[in-house]
């Protein structure tokens, strides 16, 4: 009887190990004819793992860059797209997908790649303006006719305001969001740390409805009804004012906000197991481009070209925008001081305070 | 009883096989990734554990998770037992399509649910509505979560009384009855009985999944700390700032004590079918 049993469990065991064994044949044999093909100049495959706002830009890019090295090169480029919250992706790039580029929504995820040894340091030099081909800034959308008379940030903690915005700590877009009410209280209180947290300490307090995602906040306000401001991306505010009609929304501009960089990666590790590094680069500096410019306005990031922004000053009115350097110092430290366990965020809501 | 089970001829082949295929799939498909959980745990000192496990907001979310399942669980053992009762003593039309809806909300994305429900649910969905002026938040709520949670539990218990009862003796009532019992006191001393073990299945059950539900739940919860925040976003919000450790820590807790939980409820439900026999 124990005999059989060993026997069962030695047939059990090598049965799967051979399913395992030819399904990783055959992924490996993929990714070869992948390699020769680049080789003989051929097809070639890219995959830009992003966060969730950018699906519909990079489905236009994709295929402005395609023709675009195709007339170069000659050669064939498919590119994949894949989203999802942009704290998620890093982590899915982490363990283990092969993503050539990143495009996401902080520098602290794409350091977090560059602290498993995906990314080489100094990433954040290798393109313009800190690697951040299009930004943005965070907003205020109100509904139409603006019924509380929200002007500013200071309206927001107003008695009978009340606040939409999501968990910064699980939402990688609502840490600019956070980021930008303290910017606005450390520059209103003459650099007074603690006044700024006083400020953005208030403003949580207005928050009924902490949801985990931007898209999750954008629903809760919109669909639902709740609260009377939403605070929001630049190019999401305009997105939802365009596709929901201007009759329902207004974006409120405040005297101040903060410079959103979603930053770009070329992940180093990937690109030279796959041998993809000339075309994976030169997809990244097209975003630099006049078309890519163009099509990064179109999708209402700002532009950093000037001739295009030119082109869309209309669509992006001016305002007072501090950057995280200059205010906060690199994502790591802001990270560490306001968004890790018992940071600032937690504090806010530890009772007694 | 052991001799006749040795004897007989099993369906499927050899012991030895079958029990090597048993063990090597349960390992591949839960023992390998809860040691995995533990495996990740071990870059924490054991007081750096101890302080995540027992920070004031994770012990808020267990509170709000364990409270919510189990009230939902409860809730989903009077219902469930009164639609599997009406679903398996009644004839009417549409049966068979109600039957085939109960199993719904496995079949649902629990995301999707839980947007539907927080659509209907809000200050301005139909039924939200209705209680807003009585002052009765749904949505966003800690009522919003345990109706979540009703809704993915509710098959639990429905599927497991239902075949219970299907089975149930049509004479032992009908000899109750003759013996001059009344209605109510056969239910209570001939069917109950009878019932309990199913009934604490599906409760055990339907309990369990809302302990760990993430999907459906973050919605309709408003996720606001130290009040409508559970565990797993809990678990979820660590991860996202790459804390892999105190993730582990938080989920190793939850574990723990729904084992204990499920343990307590199995014993019950043996001790309980012990007395009914």
């Amino acid at each position: 009887m124990k005999g059989k049993w060993k026997s069962g469990l030695i047939l059990g065991l090598s049965l799967v190990l051979t399913l395992t064994l030819s399904a990783c044949g055959a992924s490996k044999g993929e990714t070869q004819a992948n390699g020769s093909s680049v080789a003989g100049s051929k097809d070639v495959e890219l995959l830009n793992v992003s966060y969730d706002p950018t699906r519909e830009l990079y489905e236009t890019y994709n295929k402005a860059f395609a023709a675009h090295w195709e007339k170069e090169k000659g050669q064939k480029v498919t590119i994949k797209q894949s989203h999802g919250g942009s704290g998620k992706q890093s982590r899915s790039v982490q363990d283990g997908l092969d993503a050539d580029v990143v495009t996401l929504a902080l520098g602290y995820d794409i350091d977090a790649l560059q602290d498993k040894g995906l990314i080489k340091e100094g990433w954040q030099d290798k393109y313009e303006h800190n690697s951040s081909p299009y930004t943005s800034t965070i907003v205020l959308l109100v509904r139409k006719g603006n019924p509380k008379g929200i002007k500013d940030w200071d309206d927001l903690i107003r008695g009978d305001v009340q606040v939409i915005t999501p968990n910064p700590k699980t939402s990688g877009g609502a840490r600019w969001n956070y980021l930008a009410a303290w910017a606005y209280a450390l520059k209103k209180n003459n650099n007074d740390e603690a006044k700024a947290q006083q400020f953005v300490q208030e403003l949580y307090k207005h928050v009924p409805v902490l949801d985990s995602g931007a898209r999750g906040a954008t629903t809760t306000f919109v669909e639902r009804g709740i609260g009377d401001v939403l605070i929001a991306w630049e190019n999401e505010a305009l997105l939802s004012v365009k596709e929901l009609g201007t009759d329902k929304f207004d974006i409120v501009y405040p005297s101040i906000s903060i410079l959103a960089e979603p930053p770009v990666a070329v992940v180093d590790k990937v690109v030279d197991k796959k041998g993809t590094r000339e075309v994976a680069d030169a997809y990244l500096k097209y975003l630099y481009s006049e078309e890519g410019q163009t099509i990064a306005a179109e999708n209402y990031y700002r532009p950093t070209l000037d001739s295009v922004k030119a082109k869309f000053k209309d669509q992006f009115p001016k305002l007072e925008l501090v950057t995280l350097k200059d205010v906060f110092g690199t994502w790591k430290e802001t990270q560490q001081k306001h968004f890790s366990d018992k940071g600032i965020f937690d504090q806010i809501y530890v009772p007694g305070s | 009883m052991s001799q006749v089970q040795v004897t007989r001829k099993r369906v499927l082949p050899g012991f030895g096989l079958t029990m090597g295929y048993s063990v090597l799939y349960l390992s591949l498909v839960v023992l390998v990734p809860l040691s995995a959980l533990l495996l990740n745990s071990t870059g924490l000192t054991w007081e750096k554990f101890w302080d995540v496990a027992t920070d004031v907001r994770v012990l808020a979310s267990y509170k709000v998770s364990f409270l919510c399942a189990a009230a939902a669980a409860l809730i989903d053992l009077f219902l469930g037992l009164l639609i599997a009762w009406v679903l398996v003593r009644y004839e009417f039309p549409g049966k068979r399509i109600f039957d085939a809806v109960i199993d719904l909300p496995f079949a649902l994305p629990t995301a999707v649910a839980g947007v539907a429900l927080t659509a209907l649910y809000a200050q301005n969905g139909w039924i939200g509505s209705l209680f807003e002026p009585l002052g009765w938040k749904m949505a966003y709520s800690q009522t919003g979560i345990t109706l979540a949670l009703m809704f993915i539990g509710i098959p639990f218990v429905v599927r497991t009384v239902q075949p219970v009862l299907e089975e149930l003796d049509k004479d032992e009532e009908e000899v109750a009855a003759t013996l001059g019992a009344s209605r109510w006191r056969t239910f209570r001393s001939v069917i109950v009985p009878e019932l309990v073990p199913p009934l604490l299945t599906g409760f055990a059950l339907a309990f369990a999944r809302g302990i760990g539900e993430y999907g459906s739940v973050v919605f309709i919860s408003g996720n606001m700390p130290m009040k409508t925040e559970i565990a797993p976003l809990l678990i979820m919000s660590k991860l996202e700032q790459n804390d892999y450790a105190g993730a582990t820590a938080v989920a190793l807790m939850l574990l723990v004590i729904s084992f204990v939980l499920l343990l307590v409820i199995n014993s019950i439900q043996r001790w309980s079918r012990r007395r009914a026999i």
